[in-house]
Order: structure tokens, then C-alpha cells, then sequence
């Protein structure tokens, strides 16, 4: 496969930035002045010499082939990753035929792409040798997690003990308690490491100041945090899909150890959430072939851009493989074989009808499902008071938007891309309502990011 | 969404759950130490049911579509071009200097100008953007609503931010009713807001000037002051003689702003009534005196300001500061046809009249209200002759005439004549004053021009000055210059080696801005190309 049918589009290009800083400063390198030496290979390989502020211009060099998402070298000073140099070559490269013509690398980019694709072979031939490596004291691993299992027993077991402390008290009086006493608790289930309950138990301190109704809410968190306490609690006598589910969500470590799906990918959805500790960067993926929806999930420290990133509207043909658990859609990226490449196709919608039934659904696998990624076909984003939903064009029903999605800047991005006609649009669908991620307009056109 | 499961059964348990279990159970519960897992076991089941029964809403009323666009799709690399620039928003950067990047948001101005020179129309999704822009800087509004299209004020009506699109656009953006439908545009001019009244003027001021009029005429005795001067301006576009006894009439009017505006108006038709009373006073005052040994002006500035010359619009109070009859023959002249100067100074031309001596310290008087009859009057041989020859050595001091008249003088001049004056007084003296002169000519600037700036800034940076002494003329090179002029930048980008008696480190600032005036050059050419349309789509 060449490089040259498949350039990336400017917006696939600045998804890779790790922060809105360096999107703009990568997107004013993107013009050919301050580049010299530019020029790209069959393999997918881009370079080119940036003029800084320095007498030495930086060499930047992007290899675009690799399995794992595109690597970067740059011998600029920045800790950025990738850093605007290299933002800005691939826009360049993005922009045109013109500024980065093929051609063969210079030494200084040649190297280092020569000593990436020699230690990836070498990887590939050690791989076999090194998982059974892994696998080298399976008495000791068992016993490890054996004493975990003792610990978050404790933990469920006490996390049940407060929570019927608070019911028999009444939640009206959470409300005074404030954020401390739902710390204390998470950092309880910290040490009992089952960071799932933590986590959970975290939450439930902001509910009391989230507004009306929240009474109801913080009763329902609660109520699936004694459903998961109790999952674990009798997780022997659980059918193994939903053990695995009740072991994921509380927090043990699982691999992707599903058979692997070879498929082509299509990227649906990509966006990042962060809290104080962590990014977390969500990619959906459509299987073309198979119809199947799968989530990667990649992590990086606060404030820092996870690394895998897989712009929306490409398409890669890859292995995913699941991670344990029944209806979950969590699984890992395996082999690559192409590059990922821009691609015209869309994924099949359903009514609004539908997706509501499929988040039913979809909690007989995982009760404490929040969401379920859904296509719908043909709506129309509509004002309903305060807020928005998406009412079937051709029916009577329409989803309301979740809170999030109504304050976003990508919520007037999809309504003035259908401007009154129906869109497709791809998102997440659960009780809270629907949050659009991705839109598509009728007819051709390119998707829309909206997140 | 709505939630189908018993409401009642919930509702007890959340009462009893706020309540706590010690003051009340819910029904189907055993009171006791085992009440509060009985009631999370029952709300467990509850939200679970809950939460799986969710179905859609119904749904509510639908926007009206939006207007199709009929302007043909923007090309996808002119489109990704549109969306950078309306990424780089003012306060997003975080360092002051700006190294050799280009500043893609003062590019989107003249982006925007071409697209809609090409009729492109708007991607849906990046009007949002577009109208947030539009919404920080009221100079790109007009350009930028009129590339959002229909579209812009679709959107505008669902967003309160974005209310100021409705206001801009004519109409509000409800479609002014076709001037042939006398019936409908009686009506709008009769009960329509003010917006819409001024949008509907205009309108048919453009096409059809003495409908307009006609239109106003109806309830002009009617019209609160401050609209009437409103309505008056309107008049501007499409001026002619036929305006005249309109605007006689409005010298009358009870509202001194209505008399000065109808003053102003009349005074720029040189075939009106009240030019020719303005001749007759400003005459009067102007003669050449032969006796002296060359012709020289003298000039008797009059003693009164009568009520004759209040109602054409003189402005009987001086400003503080300036000598009353100086402030009155200021006006005579500026209000007086300029071409009755050469009869009534014996015969000669424009240039020969600049050219004469005035008496007594008038001249600078005598220019500046030639100078502004001849903005006025949009006279291109009067304003040829007041500003000279660009070399001309007074031409670049703080002569008779200043920059800014200057300026409004070369407005109205040709494109080509207009450029070609500049460049000349940039060879002659430099670019510290041609800023405001820059700012008048077309964009792209023609070659000559373009060569001159170019040629300056490379003198200035010889003298050893440093770069940001220019920053302004650099900004607008960078904007205004033809692109196709990159190429032959090329050399200034380097760093020269620096000389004994430059500023310190002066050169690389210098290759910096050239460098960062050819990387926008190439950027605007690339915009060029890319809203041409590629050839292979």
C-alpha cells in the first residue's frame, strides 16, 4: 500500500496533538516557510528540517507505517509528544503534494527508521518467548491474587456495613456530611484495592450539591454499589460472563485475552477525559465487516495526551481482541495490517426506538452500564426548552441530550450541520440521555467531530 | 427519558431511603437491623428496571430547515484552511513575540473576502466558529455573515450569543418583501422596526434612488429627529441632482444634525442651488492680487456668519481655539464647487492655483478645505493637483496637507495612480509616514508598490535599526503584499552578519521578519489556490 492515495486530512493531523497549545502552534508550522529538505517515502515515512529560533534547524521525522499509531522523533528541545514540529510536517504533508515531495530519506531520518523497523522485528520474533516468560511463577500469582480477593472481601463487606449505616440514618443527612466522609470511605476501598469501588464510592460525594432530584440519584448509585458489594460477595455462584463483569468493575486487572477479530476498523470516536491523576482517552471502533462496535481505552499521566491516537474517519484493518466479561465492549488493539487510512464509509443507524432497547439490553449483561455506543440514522437535533434532543425524522420520538453534551461547543457544530434536515450521528446512549460524539450529514460529506 | 416502572413503589423507597430506615421502611419491608439491605436489595432492583424499561421521549416540535445554499460546496483543502484560521483565536497563545509564524487569525479577513468573491458557500459546521468569530470582532461581521449564508442566521435564532447576526443581516433576516410589491413595501415602511425600515431603504435606495426618496418623503414630517438624520445618511448611496429640492427642503428642518447632513449632501452635488450660493460666498472672499510681483492670493475672510449661511449648513460657533472667521471661510471653501476656482482665479488650472503664494498665512487654511471639497466631491484633478508630486520634498514633512487628508485625497484616485503615488513617496522618504498611506491602497498591492515597501525595508534594515521600529508596515506587508513577490524575498531571510554600528543581534530579528512576511506570503498563496479548487478534486 503507498502513502501517496492516503494522506491524512489537517483535522485527522491535529487530533494527535496532546493539548490546544500545541494544535495551534503545530497548525502555524504547517506552511511551508520555515521548512527546508521536506520530503516523504513509499513506506510512510515523512521528514523535513524546521528552522527554529536556534542556527541549527530540528529534524523531525514521523514514521506513519507502525501498528501501534504514528511515531515521532524530533531533535527539538520540547517534552510535548508528539511536539509541534511534528504537527506541523504532518500538516504540511496533510496539505498537499507539493511541500513534501517522495523521495528517498536523507541518513539522519533513514537511521532512525531503519533502527525502529529492525527492533519491531526483532520484538515480533522474542514475543512468543517472552509471554511464556511472563507466565513464570503461576503459584505465586495465585497466591497474590488469592490474598486480594481476601482483601476486597473485607472491603466489600465494610463498604456494606456503611452503606446500611447511611440508610438506616436517612440520605438527608449526607447532605451535611459533605465530600469527607465519601473520602474516607474511597480511600478505605483504596487499601482493600478494589479501586472500581473506590472510584464509585468517590462519586457519590458530588451527588448531594448536583442539584433537584438528587436524592434519587444518590439513592440509585447506591443501590448498584450494594449490587456490585453483593456480586463480589457471591461471585462464585455467578454465571462466569457476569463474574467477570462483577471482577472488571470492581477493579481487578484483566488482559484482552478474547480470541482475536481481524477486521477492518472503522474510527468512529475519540476524546479524552481527565481527572486530577489521569487522562483517559476513549477510541470507538466499528467493525465494517463484522458489525461490531469495540472500545480502546489508552491512559496517560494528568495533563499529558495518551498516546495511542486514532484520528476519527480513519479506517484500519487490525486485530481487536475483548477483554473478559459479558456485553463488554472493552478490547485491545493487536496486529496492524495496514496503515490506518481515510475512509468514506459510515456505520449502520438505528431509530431512536432501537437504541433506547439496546441500553435495556445491554444491562442484562452489566447492570452498571452508563452508556452504550449507538448509531442513529436519521435525526434531527431539536430544542426541547433548556436543552435538546434528537427526534427521529421519520417518527415520534426523539432522545434528549445528556447534560454534558448540552454545554459542549460540538452541540452547535451538529445542529447547524443539519441545519432542520436529519443527520446520522454516532454517540452514547444511556440514562442519562444521549451524548453525541460524531455526526454525519445526509448525503456525502466527511464526519464531524463533536467532542 | 421517560421512566415506565411503578412510580409509587419508588417513590416509597426513596422517601424512606432520604427518611433513613430507623423512622420509616417501605412497604414490603421488615422493620429491623436488616431493613436498610432489604431496601438497597429492592432500590438495586428498582434502578436496574428502571433504567432498562427508559424509552425515548416524544419528541418536540422541530426547527423549521434551514434555507437551502445554493453557492456552490467549498473545496475540501480551502475548507480545512477555514478551519485553522478560525482556530487560532486571539488570547489562545501564550508568548507575546511571534517568531516566524505567520498570525493566521489577520489572514481570515481577506480569506474570507475571496471565498465570497468566489461564491463558495459555507461548511455547516464551521459556522458556529465562524459566528463566534464574527462575534469578537465586529470588522469581520459583514464578511463573514455574508460567506455563512442562510445558514448563520438559522443558527442565530436558536443561540442568543449569536443575536447580533440577526441584526446585520437586512431584515433581521426575514426576507425584505421585493421592491415591485409597492403594497408589502408601504407596509414595512409603515410598521416596521427601525432595522428594518433602515435595511429596506437602503435596499431600495441601491436599485431604484428616487423610490427611496419618494418612500421617505411619505412620512418624513412624521420621523422622530434622530431617524430622520438616519434616513437622510441613506440618501448618500446614489446621490444625484435629483435629490436636490428633497434635501433644499430638509435645510429647513427643525434639527440642526438633519440641516448639517442635508448641507453636506448638497454641497457635494456642484450643480445644486446651495453650491452655487457657497460659490458666490467663498468667492467672494478669494482673490488674486496682482499687484504684488508674482499673483498671490489674498484672502478676506468673511465678518459674519448671516443667517443665510446657517441655514446651508455653516456652523456658526467655532470650536474653541480657533478664530471665527477662519472657522467660516473654512466652510465656504470646503461647501463651494471646485470647479469654479479656475474662472473666477483668472483662468488657471488646479496645479497652477496650488501652486500660487497666499497672503498673510492663509494657505494652510485655504488647502485644507480645498483638500476636503475635493474628498467631498470625489474631484480626482483637484486631488491630483492638492497632493503634488510624491517626491516633492514638503510632500513628506508636516506640509499644508497631512497625512490623513492625504490619504482620504489618494481614496479618490484610481487603484493604479493610487499605488503608484505611494510608491513614490516611500522611495522618496521612507516608510516611518506611509502607514496610514499603505492602508488606502487595493489589496494585493501592485508591483510597484510592493517593491517599493520591499526595497525600504530593506534600507531600513541596513541603517541598523531593529525590525518591531516597522512592526506596523511589516503587518501589512504580510497581509497586502502580492504573494507571488515570495520568491523574491528569498534572500532577505538569511542572517546578515552583523556590522560594527547595527543594533545587537538586529540581523536575526530581521531574517526573523522576513522570514515570518515570505511563510504568510506562501500561506496566502496556498489560500489562493486552495479556494480556486483543486483540478483533481
Amino acid at each position: 500500500m503507498t502513502q501517496q492515495g492516503v494522506r491524512w486530512t489537517a483535522d485527522q493531523v491535529l487530533a494527535l496533538a496532546p493539548d490546544a497549545a500545541s494544535r495551534k502552534a503545530g497548525s502555524k508550522l504547517g506552511a511551508a516557510g520555515p521548512w527546508s529538505e521536506a520530503g516523504s517515502s513509499e513506506e510512510g515515512t515523512v521528514w523535513g528540517l524546521c528552522k527554529g529560533s536556534g542556527s541549527k534547524p530540528y529534524q523531525t521525522v514521523i514514521d506513519l507505517a507502525d501498528a501501534a499509531g504514528p511515531a515521532y522523533k524530533c531533535s527539538c528541545p520540547s517534552r510535548k509528544f508528539p511536539c509541534k514540529h511534528a504537527l506541523g510536517l504532518l500538516l504540511l504533508w496533510a496539505g498537499g503534494e507539493g511541500a513534501v515531495p517522495p523521495g528517498p530519506a536523507p541518513d539522519w531520518a533513514g537511521q532512525w527508521i531503519e533502527g525502529r523497523r529492525q527492533r519491531a522485528q526483532e520484538k515480533r520474533t522474542a514475543e512468543p518467548a517472552g509471554s511464556a516468560a511472563g507466565a513464570g511463577d503461576p503459584e505465586g500469582a495465585r497466591r497474590r491474587a488469592e490474598r486480594r480477593a481476601v482483601r476486597i472481601t473485607a472491603g466489600a463487606t465494610e463498604l456494606e456495613q456503611r452503606l446500611a449505616d447511611l440508610l438506616r440514618g436517612g440520605l438527608a443527612g449526607a447532605e451535611q456530611a459533605g465530600y469527607g466522609l465519601w473520602e474516607e470511605t474511597a480511600a478505605r476501598m483504596v487499601d482493600a484495592q478494589a479501586p472500581g469501588l473506590a472510584s464509585r464510592v468517590r462519586e457519590l460525594g458530588a451527588i448531594p450539591s448536583s442539584g433537584p432530584g438528587w436524592p434519587v440519584r444518590l439513592l440509585e448509585e447506591c443501590a448498584l454499589i450494594h449490587l456490585l458489594d453483593q456480586g463480589w460477595l457471591r461471585r462464585e455462584r455467578l454465571p462466569d460472563g457476569l463474574a467477570s463483569t462483577v471482577r472488571s468493575r470492581i477493579g481487578l486487572p484483566a488482559s484482552a485475552d478474547g480470541p482475536p477479530l481481524r477486521d477492518r476498523w472503522l474510527v468512529l470516536a475519540q476524546y479524552d477525559t481527565a481527572d486530577a491523576r489521569l487522562t483517559t482517552r476513549r477510541i470507538w471502533l466499528h467493525g465494517t465487516d463484522s458489525g461490531r462496535t469495540a472500545l480502546l481505552l489508552s491512559y496517560g499521566a494528568a495533563g499529558r495526551a495518551p498516546e495511542l491516537a486514532l484520528p476519527v474517519g480513519l479506517e484500519l484493518e487490525a486485530e481487536v481482541s475483548a477483554y473478559p466479561g459479558k456485553g463488554q465492549l472493552r478490547a485491545a488493539l493487536g496486529e496492524q495490517f495496514a496503515p490506518p487510512a481515510p475512509s468514506a464509509t459510515r456505520p449502520p443507524g438505528v431509530s431512536t426506538d432501537q437504541a433506547a432497547a439496546r441500553y435495556g439490553e445491554a444491562l442484562r449483561d452489566d447492570p452498571w452500564l452508563d452508556s452504550v455506543p449507538v448509531t442513529l440514522d436519521r435525526v434531527i437535533p431539536a430544542p426541547d426548552g433548556d436543552s435538546w434532543q434528537l427526534a427521529d425524522a421519520d417518527g415520534d420520538s426523539a432522545l434528549p441530550l445528556t447534560p454534558t453534551a448540552r454545554s459542549r461547543p460540538g452541540l452547535w457544530r451538529l445542529v447547524a450541520l443539519s441545519g432542520g434536515a436529519p443527520v446520522k450521528v454516532f454517540g452514547e446512549c444511556g440514562h442519562r440521555g444521549f451524548t453525541p460524539l460524531t455526526a454525519w450529514p445526509e448525503g456525502t460529506g466527511e464526519a464531524v467531530q463533536l467532542c | 427519558m421517560n421512566k415506565t416502572s411503578a412510580p409509587d413503589v419508588w417513590e416509597e423507597l426513596v422517601t424512606s431511603a432520604l427518611l433513613g430506615t430507623a423512622r420509616r421502611t417501605p412497604p414490603g419491608v421488615v422493620p429491623g437491623s436488616d431493613a436498610p439491605t432489604a431496601l438497597l436489595d429492592a432500590a438495586a432492583v428498582e434502578t436496574v428496571r428502571r433504567r432498562a424499561g427508559l424509552r425515548p421521549t416524544r419528541a418536540a416540535e422541530r426547527p423549521q430547515p434551514a434555507p437551502q445554499d445554493s453557492r456552490p460546496a467549498l473545496p475540501a483543502a480551502a475548507s480545512r484552511r477555514l478551519s485553522m484560521l478560525l482556530a487560532d483565536r486571539p488570547g489562545t497563545g501564550s508568548s507575546g513575540r511571534r517568531g516566524t509564524a505567520p498570525d493566521l487569525m489577520e489572514l481570515l479577513p481577506q480569506w474570507l473576502s475571496a471565498a465570497n468573491a468566489h461564491g463558495y458557500a459555507a461548511p455547516p459546521h464551521l459556522v458556529p466558529a465562524l459566528l463566534d468569530a464574527a462575534r469578537g470582532r465586529t470588522d469581520l461581521r459583514p464578511a463573514a455573515l455574508a460567506f455563512a449564508g442562510p445558514r448563520a442566521t438559522w443558527l442565530a435564532r436558536l443561540n442568543p450569543d449569536w443575536r447580533f447576526a440577526l441584526r446585520a443581516t437586512p431584515g433581521g433576516g426575514t426576507a425584505l418583501p421585493p421592491p415591485q410589491d409597492t403594497a408589502a413595501v408601504r407596509q414595512l415602511w409603515e410598521e416596521g422596526l427601525f432595522a428594518e425600515r433602515v435595511a429596506l431603504l437602503a435596499t431600495i435606495r441601491a436599485r431604484e434612488a428616487a423610490a427611496a426618496r419618494e418612500l421617505l418623503a411619505t412620512t418624513w414630517a412624521t420621523e422622530r429627529a434622530e431617524d430622520r438624520l438616519m434616513f437622510l445618511d441613506s440618501l448618500r448611496t446614489g446621490l444625484s441632482a435629483d435629490d436636490e429640492p428633497f434635501l433644499e427642503q430638509a435645510l429647513a428642518d427643525r434639527s440642526r444634525n438633519v440641516r448639517a447632513t442635508a448641507a453636506e449632501l448638497l454641497s457635494a452635488l456642484p450643480g445644486s442651488a446651495l453650491a452655487a450660493r457657497m460659490a458666490v460666498r467663498a468667492g467672494a472672499c478669494v482673490a488674486v492680487d496682482r499687484t504684488h510681483a508674482t499673483p498671490t492670493i489674498v484672502i478676506e475672510a468673511p465678518h459674519e456668519c448671516d443667517p443665510g449661511m446657517e441655514r446651508d449648513g455653516v456652523v456658526a460657533k467655532a470650536p474653541s481655539g480657533r478664530g471665527e472667521r477662519s472657522w467660516w471661510f473654512g466652510q465656504l471653501v470646503e461647501a463651494a464647487p471646485l470647479s469654479g476656482w479656475p474662472d473666477r482665479l483668472g483662468g488657471r488650472t488646479p496645479e497652477e492655483i496650488v501652486a500660487l503664494p497666499v497672503a498673510d498665512d492663509w494657505r494652510d487654511e485655504l488647502h485644507a478645505a480645498w483638500c476636503r471639497a475635493a474628498v467631498r466631491q470625489r474631484d480626482a484633478r483637484w486631488a491630483r493637483a492638492l497632493l503634488g508630486v510624491p517626491a516633492a520634498p514638503e510632500a513628506g514633512g508636516p506640509g499644508a496637507v497631512s497625512l490623513a487628508e492625504r490619504a482620504k485625497l489618494l481614496g479618490t484616485l484610481g487603484a493604479e495612480e493610487r499605488a503608484e503615488w505611494v510608491a513614490g513617496f516611500i522611495a522618496t522618504h521612507g516608510l516611518s509616514e506611509a502607514f496610514q498611506l499603505l492602508g488606502v491602497c487595493t489589496v494585493p498591492w501592485a508591483a510597484p508598490l510592493g517593491r517599493a515597501v520591499v526595497d525600504a525595508l530593506n534600507i531600513a534594515r541596513d541603517a541598523g535599526s531593529y525590525p518591531w521600529s516597522f512592526s506596523g508596515v511589516m503587518g501589512l506587508a504580510e497581509r497586502c503584499l502580492d504573494p507571488g513577490e515570495a520568491g523574491r524575498l528569498e534572500g532577505l531571510m538569511a542572517v546578515p552578519d552583523e556590522r560594527e554600528d547595527a543594533s545587537p543581534g538586529a540581523g536575526g530579528y530581521w531574517a526573523e521578519a522576513f522570514q515570518r512576511l515570505v511563510t504568510t506570503l506562501r500561506l496566502r498563496g496556498a489560500m489562493a489556490e486552495e479556494l480556486k479548487g483543486e483540478p483533481k478534486g
